[in-house]
């Protein structure tokens, strides 16, 4: 129950994100999320696109080094201490987050997705399952 | 088993190599006094007569010439011989400012080729071979020099010249090369464009390089000799004593034999031009003793190296020089600590990182700033921005226990540092001195 993040390394001067989404816009790929850290001479930019194939081979083609890093992809209500729970069920479970981003999407107006990046994915899954949180597929990201 | 292209006089004994460097530095001296009214008039300044140089003994006495005399000269102020006996010209690739011209008779670039074909067959070659000469041909002396080198071994010459790398690779492959010459940054290029066409060490039948022309690292030598799956020989040379082959390396890979029946080595303390013991580390000086058109004596390479004539198990007999440490010229001193930038590419390599670099120097607020731009690969890069910045880190803490200085290094996209087909430009000092 995993999602494949696209983390693209960008050197830190202007227009390297420019061409970067100007070749992800020619080739129709849309971004479900986008997540960037930093530092002072480059960043890494971090997706969730629809088309996970696609946009790591135009990136790839394009000269971008890239890599693709299974991440958790959680359904979170859109209501106080909504994060906080499932905080609690990955602390409980002994999951360390490394980081975090979170985005809208689709009509539903009472939920926001979380992305969670964890060193052990698979068992943090179980974790949130198990307690009926529900985590969103490679195919639902592609349909939101 | 050990080849030899001129056994009697590469396997020489050391007597035999003195009386005729003595014999023939006599002559050279006589015949650049009656012909070279430049070098005619330095000899004046400094009260030397060709009756002082009875021996290579005397060497010492005899006055520098630099690449300045070369600039002031040019283009005909250093010729021995008329240029009607002249039949070829080349130059200098240009990197250190204006272009040197040097003149060869026909004897001259027969001897030329001679030194080439020794290096080829210390490499291995013999007339069975195919030779791929990927230096760039015409001005430059590398393909000129190693193409006639290859000839007089006997093989299978294919004059490439540098460029369209896709092409080499096709006719190393079709034309089943067993040898490339080139410079080395071309060679690690080539190696880096099968990767990219998916070939590895085993699909080409290269069995030996030949690469010359710009300073490279043991590591250097090592990845290039892994990607292209070949024993990596270095040669040394200068347009202004000929080209390629003043020096080259033989099985032993431990320092280049020069060709000491054409060139005598000397090396001298760059500051004071004093002439230091066999074993000391000083810049490189060249007395061409057979060169007829364009005869340099005592000339300064600014090549900083080591000399040793201790035996060889090669069986060579002339002496071995070190691979260039540095140049006095490219030695970079930043905060005032003297930098070459092959020791930084030996730091690179060390830590993993590609042989394409670029080294930024300037100076902000009266403080040297050392930039050490890298290329981010595929294999280093992961989405966890503090892994990268550790290993980041890590690379500034091996720059500085090998330089003693702090250097910044910055990453940057891939293919983002200009490719060279010739000599790559290494360092861009911004600094106005």
């Amino acid at each position: 129950m995993t999602v494949n993040q696209i983390s693209v390394f960008l050197e830190n001067r202007p227009g390297t994100l420019t061409n970067m989404t100007a070749l992800l816009a020619e080739n129709g790929i849309d971004m479900r999320a986008l997540s960037l850290a930093e530092t002072n001479d480059f960043g890494i930019v971090r997706i969730i696109v629809d088309d996970v194939y696609k946009a790591a081979t135009v990136l790839k083609d394009g000269g971008f080094v890239h890599k693709l890093t299974p991440v958790l992809a959680v359904l979170i209500p859109d209501e106080p201490g909504g994060l906080h729970k499932i905080l609690q069920v990955l602390t409980e479970a002994g999951v360390n987050v490394e980081y975090m981003y979170a985005f809208l999407g689709g009509g539903d107006v009472d939920h926001a997705y979380m992305i969670f990046r964890v060193q052990e994915p698979q068992k943090a899954a179980l974790a949130l399952s198990g307690k009926g949180i529900k985590l969103v597929d490679q195919e639902n990201i592609s349909q939101i | 088993m050990e080849r030899y292209y001129q056994p009697e006089i590469e396997c020489a004994s050391r007597e035999e190599i003195k009386a005729l460097q003595d014999e023939r530095l006599v002559r050279q001296v006589r015949h650049v006094w009656e012909n070279v009214p430049y070098y005619r008039k330095k000899m004046e300044e400094k009260g030397v007569t060709p009756d002082d140089i009875r021996s290579s003994d005397d060497l010492h006495k005899l006055p520098f010439l630099s690449k300045a005399d070369l600039r002031e000269a040019y283009p005909y102020g250093l010729m021995g011989m008329p240029l009607k006996d002249c039949v070829r010209i080349q130059s200098t690739s240009g990197t250190t400012g204006k272009r040197v011209v040097a003149f060869y008779t026909q004897h001259d670039i027969d001897l030329w080729e001679d030194c080439c074909a020794r290096a080829i067959m210390a490499a291995g070659g013999t007339n069975e071979d195919v030779c791929q000469v990927s230096y760039g041909y015409g001005l430059f002396t590398g393909g000129p020099g190693l193409n006639g080198g290859s000839h007089k071994v006997g093989c299978l010459t294919i004059p490439t010249s540098s460029g369209n790398t896709e092409r080499q690779i096709m006719f190393i492959q079709d034309l089943s090369a067993t040898i490339l010459c080139c410079t080395p940054s071309y060679a690690a290029y080539i190696g880096e464009t099968m990767k990219e066409m998916g070939l590895g060490p085993d699909d080409i039948p290269l069995k030996a390089g030949i690469f010359g022309a710009e300073a490279w690292s043991q590591e250097m030598r090592r990845e290039i000799e892994n990607t292209l799956g070949i024993k990596a020989y270095d040669i040394y040379g200068l347009t202004e004593l000929s080209g390629p082959g003043v020096s080259f390396e033989c099985s032993a890979q431990s320092g280049m034999h020069v060709n000491e029946d054409h060139f005598i080595a000397e090396i001298i303390d760059p500051e004071t031009g004093e002439v230091l013991p066999e074993g000391s580390q000083g810049e490189l000086v060249f007395t061409s003793i057979t060169k007829e058109a364009f005869p340099l004596i005592r000339y300064r390479t600014r090549d900083i190296c080591t000399l040793t004539r201790e035996p060889c198990p090669c069986g060579r007999t002339h002496v071995k020089m070190t691979k260039p440490q540095g140049r006095t010229d490219d030695m970079l001193i930043i905060r005032g600590v003297n930098v070459f930038p092959s020791q930084i590419e030996t730091v690179l390599l060390n830590h993993g990182y590609p042989a394409n670099y670029q080294i930024i120097v300037d100076r902000v607020k009266n403080t040297d700033t050392l930039d050490v731009q890298v290329e981010m690969t595929p294999e280093m890069f992961t989405d966890n921005l503090g892994d990268i910045a550790q290993r980041q880190k890590e690379l500034v803490e091996g720059l500085r226990s090998m330089l003693g200085l702090t250097a910044k290094v910055t990453l940057v996209a891939p293919k983002s540092i200009v490719r060279s087909e010739g000599k790559a430009v290494r360092v861009i000092d911004k600094r106005k001195i």
